[in-house]
């Protein structure tokens, strides 16, 4: 194998490695939220700053809403794990991770002077780990080595023998 | 032959020429590489909730408390239905207003701002129940004005209400008393006209809703009760703070006697700025407010009290002056009694003093800035207190002392464990609990396993706030003043009586009585219930 080769090797490893660590913390995500009928959206959505505060404001007002952005988001994260785990639908799964992160990332952004009441795991200026995971996602999803071991080289290939 | 065996391999082939179904199996194993890493989540996730399920704190105190059921105490808000009930509101300065506002009135630029700039929905998140308010009287042409405008646009159907229900200003309010076109009343008047209007109200047979305090002087107390008792209609005072829900979980908590004897009740008030101080004759930028003779029906705002001249110091700020109010007693302690009333029903004090003194607000006026009054309960075996300061605002909880555990109740509610008690010794000795720090907090909207928080951080401090202005139920948020109103509604609609009922006011009005005429006339007063009479000694 040559230097180039090797190289390429890492590369989908590492894109693998991803996969599975990003699909596993969304699919623990959702199983947590899942399993735990105290969870809501609402603390989060009330701490929300930024443009989309007043639509935050607006989903935890509403019951019917916020249930709806519950469930969504649920399964969502539940989804979107099992994709990027089992290699399903991994370049959908992926994208729809990273719309998802950045939606987090824009509802509570970490700005200057945008400060939280719960004070978080950590210390943030402009980026923070929601961004940065939803750029990996993205790297995940346009990268050639979407395919590898996954479930749709499986069906995707047999789709083409049919 | 390598390139050969390449091609082969791509179409499924083996190199023996053996056709396979699907892909290789090399290909196979690889497709299902994510199914290894998804059974060692699931193990990992069965791991997980195993330990928490052993190791959960909050669920353990819920079970040795028995509290299970602690949440089915709330009842759910319903919605109100029925004909349209029509309001007149007499007094339309500052309360009167908000009142509307619960009711689902705006005035319509108000609406349109709140609608642009998004605030509508923080302001009014509640239901309709189809109440018209079809009169406004005021003294004040600009408040009147102000009224007419806002009862004339109702936010639920656009308009719709208020077009069907016009709405009239009577200068007088014994002509919109006397209007058959109005079921009842509102009074958010300065406190001189309470009682006199509730009583004047009622006998021309409206069901009203007296802002607090009901009464301003003892002489008014007996004629009030004898004339909404007799009347069959509703009565209900403006205290919406216990309208909070953890209220009902409060009552149900102290019910279950999870505090022990209760021995000292704490209430007080802390402020500390002109506005809090009831010195409202000036606008944020120093300005005089507007009114004048001319504007303002002078003689009709006295009514009953001592004739003076026209004073704009007077109108305004009417709280700070005994001829119209008995200050912090009628003003705040009365939402601090009335809680603990609701919660705890404890009726009138046999005995009250009274001492402090205006020390830093002394330009005018003659109510204290510092106040401090104990009333005693020693048939209850408590004492209640109240300790007011107009010149810190220093947060001071309302708080239930007993022997086995303490009570803050406000907006939201935590218990704390005496370190002294028996109840809790078990508790306390397992490290379950801890008197440092609340084992039972009830969060506006929280559910009770996120409520017993034996693990508090600092950040569950933050959210303690005192009497706030919305509550949360089946997860929506709901303004207390819309619930107190729609509850005096639903009994008007349905029969049944509020919860701040003649009652509750009678007990209301004769403990601020007591308390004001101690700090006027620097005296001890005592209850005789016989005579239903306050002696001074």
């Amino acid at each position: 194998m040559n230097e180039p080769e090797k190289s390429v090797k890492w590369q989908n490893a590492t894109i693998l490695a991803l996969r599975f660590l990003i699909g596993w913390h969304l699919l623990y995500e959702g199983i947590y939220k899942l399993f735990n009928p105290e969870w809501s959206s609402i603390a989060f959505l009330g701490e929300s700053k930024w443009i989309f505060s007043g639509i935050a404001d607006w989903i935890a007002s509403n019951a019917g809403v916020l249930n709806a952005v519950d469930f969504l988001n649920t399964w969502g994260l539940i989804a979107i794990g099992l994709g990027l785990v089992l290699g399903l639908f991994t370049k959908a799964a992926a994208i729809s991770g990273t719309v998802l992160l950045m939606l987090y990332y824009l509802f509570n952004p970490p700005f200057i002077g945008m400060n939280t009441v719960v004070p978080l795991e950590g210390n943030y200026l402009l980026v923070n780990k929601n961004l940065i995971e939803a750029v990996t996602l993205l790297l995940i999803a346009v990268s050639p080595a979407v395919k590898l071991y996954s479930l749709d080289a499986l069906i995707f290939n047999n789709k083409q023998k049919n | 032959m390598s390139s050969e065996n390449d091609e082969k391999k791509a179409s499924g082939e083996n190199t023996h020429g053996e056709k396979k179904s699907g892909i290789g199996r090399r290909n196979m194993l690889k497709a299902l590489a994510g199914v290894p890493v998804l059974g060692l989540f699931g193990v990992q996730v069965l791991r997980k909730f195993s330990y928490d399920d052993r190791h959960n704190v909050r669920r353990q105190i819920i079970n040795e408390l028995g509290l299970n059921d602690l949440l089915d105490s709330v009842k759910p808000v319903t919605p109100s239905n029925g004909d349209v009930i029509r309001i007149g509101i007499a007094g339309f300065g500052m309360r009167g207003p908000q009142l509307a506002n619960a009711l689902g009135f705006m005035e319509k630029k108000q609406f349109d701002n709140a609608v642009k700039n998004g605030s509508l929905d923080s302001q009014i998140k509640y239901g309709n129940f189809n109440a018209a308010i079809t009169g406004i009287c005021d003294v004040f042409d600009q408040h009147a004005e102000n009224g007419l405008a806002t009862a004339g646009h109702d936010i639920f159907t656009g308009g719709e209400i208020a077009q069907k229900h016009p709405v009239k200003r009577y200068s007088h309010y014994h002509d919109m008393i006397a209007d058959p076109d109005i079921d009842a009343i509102i009074v958010a008047t300065p406190d001189h006209h309470h009682a006199q209007m509730s009583i004047d109200a009622i006998k021309a047979g409206k069901h009203v809703y007296c802002e607090k305090a009901v009464i301003h002087r003892e002489d008014e107390i007996e004629p009030l009760y004898e004339a909404v008792k007799n009347s069959g209609l509703v009565f209900q005072m403006g205290h919406q703070i216990p309208q909070n829900a953890v209220f009902q979980q409060a009552k149900e908590l102290i019910r279950r006697g999870m505090l022990g004897d209760i021995s000292h009740i704490e209430t007080t008030t802390n402020r500390n700025t002109p506005h809090g101080a009831w010195i409202r004759h000036v606008d944020n930028q120093g300005n005089t407010k507007p009114g004048d003779e001319k504007s303002i029906d002078w003689k009709q705002w006295l009514g009953n009290a001592p004739e003076v001249p026209f004073s704009i110091r007077r109108f305004y700020n009417w709280a700070r002056y005994f001829d119209y109010d008995t200050g912090l007693f009628g003003q705040l302690f009365s939402h601090e009694y009335d809680a603990i009333n609701q919660l705890l029903d404890i009726g009138i004090p046999e005995t009250v003093v009274a001492t402090g003194g205006q020390y830093y607000y002394n330009d005018f006026g003659q109510i204290p800035d510092v106040l401090h009054t104990n009333f005693e309960y020693p048939e209850r075996g408590l004492t209640l207190t109240y300790s007011a300061n107009l010149t810190s605002s220093k947060t001071r909880p309302r708080t239930i002392y007993g022997k086995e555990a303490s009570m803050t109740v406000g907006g939201h509610l935590t218990m704390t464990p005496d370190g002294n008690s028996e109840r809790y010794a078990d508790l306390l000795k397992r490290g379950l609990v801890d008197p440092s720090r609340p084992m039972i907090e009830i969060m506006k909207g929280s559910s009770l396993e996120s409520a017993i928080d034996a693990v508090s951080s600092a950040t569950t401090q933050y959210y303690a706030a005192r009497g706030l202005t919305s509550t949360s139920i089946d997860g929506r948020e709901w303004d207390v003043t819309h619930l107190h109103l729609k509850e005096w509604l639903d009994c008007i609609r349905n029969g049944g009586t509020p919860s701040a009922n003649i009652d509750k006011a009678y007990d209301e009005a004769v403990t601020l009585a007591m308390a004001d005429i101690s700090y006027r006339e620097q005296c001890r007063t005592r209850w005789d219930p016989v005579n239903r009479k306050i002696l001074r000694k």
